[in-house]
């Protein structure tokens, strides 16, 4: 082939890029390994990581769900993971039309109009409500509750710390863990969005009913982040409470949670700002012979036709990870999202009334949960679940002071369908011996 | 010449899975619930819970799932398919290996919250990946939290702005320009307007380069922060001005970023560092293998040079001794652009790439990559207009200019290709070229798919003259035609409804 093309050897390749600038000598990284080595490699990494392998009660933005068996089957077929973003339609139908099924299926669960087609998690989609309030109200101030997930303001300050939005914070009630009622003052015709997670970062469930009123009252937007997305199946919807944009992780609907990515950002608004949205979208259109296909649209919202001037820069989004998302929403269907919202309520429910039955062992707040609350223990949370974790092989929860150092005994519990009463009953036990 | 359908295709009407739904269908089953219930009003107020019963969610059983996502992933073009030539890309092949050991139990089974001393193979993954791509860039900063090309961007302009305004103070106020080619993806100017910069414009040369005169001359007007550079540019060309072009920009106090989605034109051959850029990104769903999965997910490592790195998002993961552990002592962080890590999965997956390969095996990629490209060039230059004579690297750029005269344009060369059994190749980007199709073969195909590429092009071009309603007319082998793009976004449906039927009807 170099022949063919009158070149004497592969250097001859690279004659348009200057000598200086060429490296002369080999890549210091591995020499090539065959496929058995690549993967004894990789097995002894995954044995390091001990967390693994242990009963666990960590939730705080992702989740250990059960994932039926097709989904990680389904998304594996090479039309699905070896394609690219649909821009050719008519080679991209069976993506666009998933994608179509994604955004109907986060509306419905949502209760809002109108959903994207994904964003790269949680936290990110957060911060593009933060931009797209600003774009809508023509305000500059966002306030978001203390207990939103505290890394994912910590992303949205880094998203916004070079615009004009102003950021200010609510702190929460420290008996019910929700949003502090007189931190509302704060809301006025400055303000761009009210944000607040529910369940929240506590698992205390919020009364959005109530936000939503006093942030329109000021003329403001209802941003609503949901972290555990199974919560869709069991309370009330934020669009049934008002919220006029919802940003949530999707993660606990059968994605792993593969220390923490990749996972996939739900992205949904009211109709009216639907030109104001980040992302792509997916919609209906027709063929000459009247055949119904989806097509991507409304793009001049988007980077590569605005460029400076698009509503965001994103163009890749989480694709497989929404069509995994959206294959675990319809195998679980109607009954099974309702079922596993359900267990995971009545499991966590069990597990906190044992829990604080016993002696030194406090529930700290008395807000309703879905299926995380906080334990107020007798000694420091991070060594007393080190010590649970190396006697008892249990990791009993997330330490609230990584996040909030002034509350050094409490840690963040969650129980899911997949823990089982033995599980619960056993750490229970654990606790009241280890404490 | 009139096209003879191959196949009927099986499953032309898989109807939307809100179509097939059947009250009371399930596809699942929990086992028992295992604990004492309590009434759930006790536990969750009736107000705080919805009373819709999910409605329109749909009911199936498990294998109308497996029959409607198969039957619907039928209808995609795949690399597993063939040749997928799309320009700026990098369509290779995704190794069954990486997806095999990104499903390794301790992996997937890992918290991200989950103490560090018990997530030690993880941190020691990010770590060594860190490790690998400095040396591939020669940029040894290097963090792994963003998520894709965009947001990588994002990271580097944002270290940037802040890199600028500790050495300039209040003067960086007036140190607000992000130049951008004419050339750029849509992207580098929408990341630079994210971080607060305004953008301005420089020109390319007619031979697809960076104009160094409108790069001078712009640099006087002052103000500039910096400069965003794909290198090779998206018209395929190695910039060979490269270090003035990083010089000019240093002197006037600006940093160099260089975007990498065209980095498998140099993985092993030349090293970013080592041209005088500053910031670069890198797409291991591009140039490191890891599947698009259409549209995502993607993994945007962001690598500087060891002055900048002080300001790569946190917490970085570090070595200590013979621990990995997370570093959140990082004053000058420009701070988290993703909660927990970034996107863990593919980091596990470029790694599997880089072991596979090692050192001789990315260099050889590369070679490969480029020579194929070279090799349509040669081959297609006779019957496509070539914009820009330099010899192209990973990816090659022509333009509908021969055949436009006949009124096919290259949309429309796009969808024949399709007939042709082949994905399109990219279009009408980058804007500088009337009619552009961008093609980039990837390593990933032989001489006898590149021979078959090139009669499908030449085929095309002959019926261009010859009997050019076929080609405005094509697809003509797909489950469903050109579609209606304007009416779809005038009157946007973006969801199912029950009555979407009868509103399609009413529609006509």
């Amino acid at each position: 082939m170099l022949r063919e093309i009158g070149l004497g050897s592969a250097d001859d390749l690279f004659r348009s890029i200057p000598a200086d600038v060429i490296l002369k000598r080999k890549l210091e990284v591995t020499a090539p390994q065959a496929e058995p080595e690549v993967i004894a490699g990789m097995e002894s990494l995954a044995a390091k990581n001990s967390a693994a392998q242990k009963t666990s009660f960590l939730g705080g933005g992702v989740y250990s769900h059960f994932s039926p068996t097709i989904v990680d089957y389904l998304i594996q077929r090479s039309e699905f993971f070896t394609s690219y973003t649909p821009y050719q339609p008519e080679v991209t139908q069976g993506t666009l039309q998933y994608i179509f099924e994604f955004q109907t299926l986060v509306c419905q669960l949502t209760g809002m109009d109108v959903a994207n087609a994904s964003m790269y998690d949680g936290s990110t989609s957060m911060a593009e409500a933060f931009l797209m309030a600003q774009r809508v109200t023509r305000r500059d101030k966002v306030l978001v509750a203390e207990t939103v997930h505290p890394e994912y303001i910590e992303v949205a300050s880094t998203y916004t710390k070079h615009g004009d939005l102003e950021f200010d914070t609510l702190g929460f009630n420290s008996a019910s863990g929700r949003v502090l009622e007189d931190d509302l003052a704060k809301i006025d015709d400055k303000t761009a969005a009210l944000v607040v997670q529910s369940p929240n970062f506590f698992g205390c469930i919020e009364d959005l009913d109530r936000l939503a009123e006093k942030a329109h009252e000021a003329g403001a937007l209802l941003v609503v982040v949901v972290t555990e997305a199974i919560s869709f199946g069991m309370l009330k919807t934020p669009g049934a409470c008002g919220a006029d944009i919802v940003v949530a992780e999707g993660q606990s609907f059968g994605i792993p949670m593969s220390f923490g990515g990749p996972h996939v950002g739900l992205f949904a608004c009211r109709d009216k700002f639907v030109r104001q949205m980040p992302g792509r979208l997916s919609g209906v259109a027709y063929d000459q012979k009247g055949n119904r296909g989806f097509v991507l649209t409304l793009a001049t919202r988007e980077q590569h036709i605005r460029r400076d001037k698009a509503t965001s820069n994103i163009c890749t989004n989480q694709g497989l990870i929404a069509l995994a998302a959206t294959i675990y929403m319809e195998t679980m269907g109607k009954q099974g999202l309702q079922e596993v919202a359900m267990q995971n309520v009545q499991k966590a429910s069990y597990a906190k009334k044992r829990i604080a039955e016993l002696d030194g062992f406090e529930i700290a707040f008395d807000a309703p949960n879905f299926n995380e609350f906080v334990v107020r223990g007798p000694s420091e949370a991070e060594a007393l679940l080190a010590k649970l974790s190396s006697e008892k092989r249990i990791l009993g929860g997330v330490p609230v002071s990584k996040y909030y150092r002034d509350r050094p005994n409490d840690f963040l519990v969650c129980v899911t369908e997949t823990n089982t009463k033995a599980e619960i009953d056993g750490f229970v036990d654990a606790l009241s011996e280890i404490r | 010449m009139t096209i003879k359908k191959v196949t009927s295709h099986p499953s032309q009407n898989e109807a939307l899975i809100f179509e097939r739904s059947q009250e009371g269908r399930v596809g699942y089953r929990l086992p028992e619930l295992d604990v004492d219930e309590t009434g759930i009003d006790e536990i969750i107020p009736a107000e705080l819970r919805r009373d819709d019963d999910l409605d329109g969610v749909p009911e199936v059983s498990e294998v109308d799932v497996v029959r409607h996502f198969t039957r619907m992933s039928t209808w995609n073009y795949s690399i597993d398919l063939g040749m997928y030539p799309l320009g700026s890309c990098t369509m290779k092949y995704n190794s069954r290996l990486n997806e095999k050991v990104a499903r390794i139990a301790g992996f997937t089974n890992l918290h991200p919250l989950a103490p560090e001393g018990e997530s030690q193979g993880a941190l020691r993954l990010i770590y060594e990946l860190q490790e690998d791509l400095a040396e591939i860039t020669g940029l040894p900063g290097v963090s792994l939290q963003p998520a894709a090309g965009a947001h990588g961007e994002m990271t580097g302009v944002m270290i940037i702005r802040d890199a600028l305004d500790e050495k300039f103070g209040e003067e960086s106020k007036n140190r607000r320009v992000m130049l951008v080619p004419d050339s750029a993806h849509g992207t580098n100017p929408a990341s630079a307007s994210m971080a607060g910069f305004t953008v301005k414009t420089i020109r390319s040369t007619d031979e697809g380069l960076t104009d160094m005169e409108h790069l001078r001359e712009l640099c006087d007007q002052g103000g500039i922060a910096g400069l965003m550079l794909t290198n090779p540019s998206t018209v395929g060309v190695f910039e060979r001005n490269i270090k003035e072009i990083c010089d000019t920009i240093h002197e006037v106090g600006g940093l160099v970023y260089m975007d990498g989605a065209n980095m498998n034109a140099l993985v092993g051959v030349a090293r970013p560092g080592d041209m005088g850029v500053d910031v670069i990104h890198l797409n291991l769903h591009k140039t490191f293998s890891t599947p698009h999965g259409g549209g995502g997910p993607g993994c945007g490592p962001c690598c500087c040079t060891e002055e900048l790195s002080k300001f790569l998002p946190k917490p970085a993961i570090v070595k200590d001794g013979e621990r990995y552990r997370l570093d959140h002592d990082r004053p000058n962080s420009i701070g988290r652009v993703k909660a927990f890590f970034g996107n863990f999965g593919m980091m596990i997956r470029a790694l599997a790439y880089i072991r596979t390969h090692g050192d001789t095996g990315l260099r050889e990629a590369t070679e490969a990559a480029v020579l194929n490209a070279r090799y349509l060039a040669a081959k297609l230059e006779e019957d496509f207009e070539r914009p820009f004579a330099p010899d192209p690297m990973h990816e090659v750029i022509f333009s509908h200019k021969r055949q436009s005269r006949k009124g096919v344009h290259t949309l429309d060369i796009a969808k024949r290709l399709i007939d042709y059994g082949f994905h399109p190749m990219t279009i009408y980007f980058p804007l500088i070229v009337d009619g552009a199709m961008l093609i980039e073969p990837t390593e990933s195909v032989g001489r006898a798919e590149l021979d078959d590429f090139v009669d499908a092009m030449k085929s095309i071009a002959k019926e261009a003259q010859e009997d050019p309603d076929l080609v405005i007319g094509a697809p003509h082998t797909t489950r469903i035609g050109r579609l209606d793009e304007a009416t779809a976004a005038r009157k946007p449906v973006l969801k199912w409804t029950p009555d979407m039927g009868k509103q399609a009807e009413a529609a006509g």
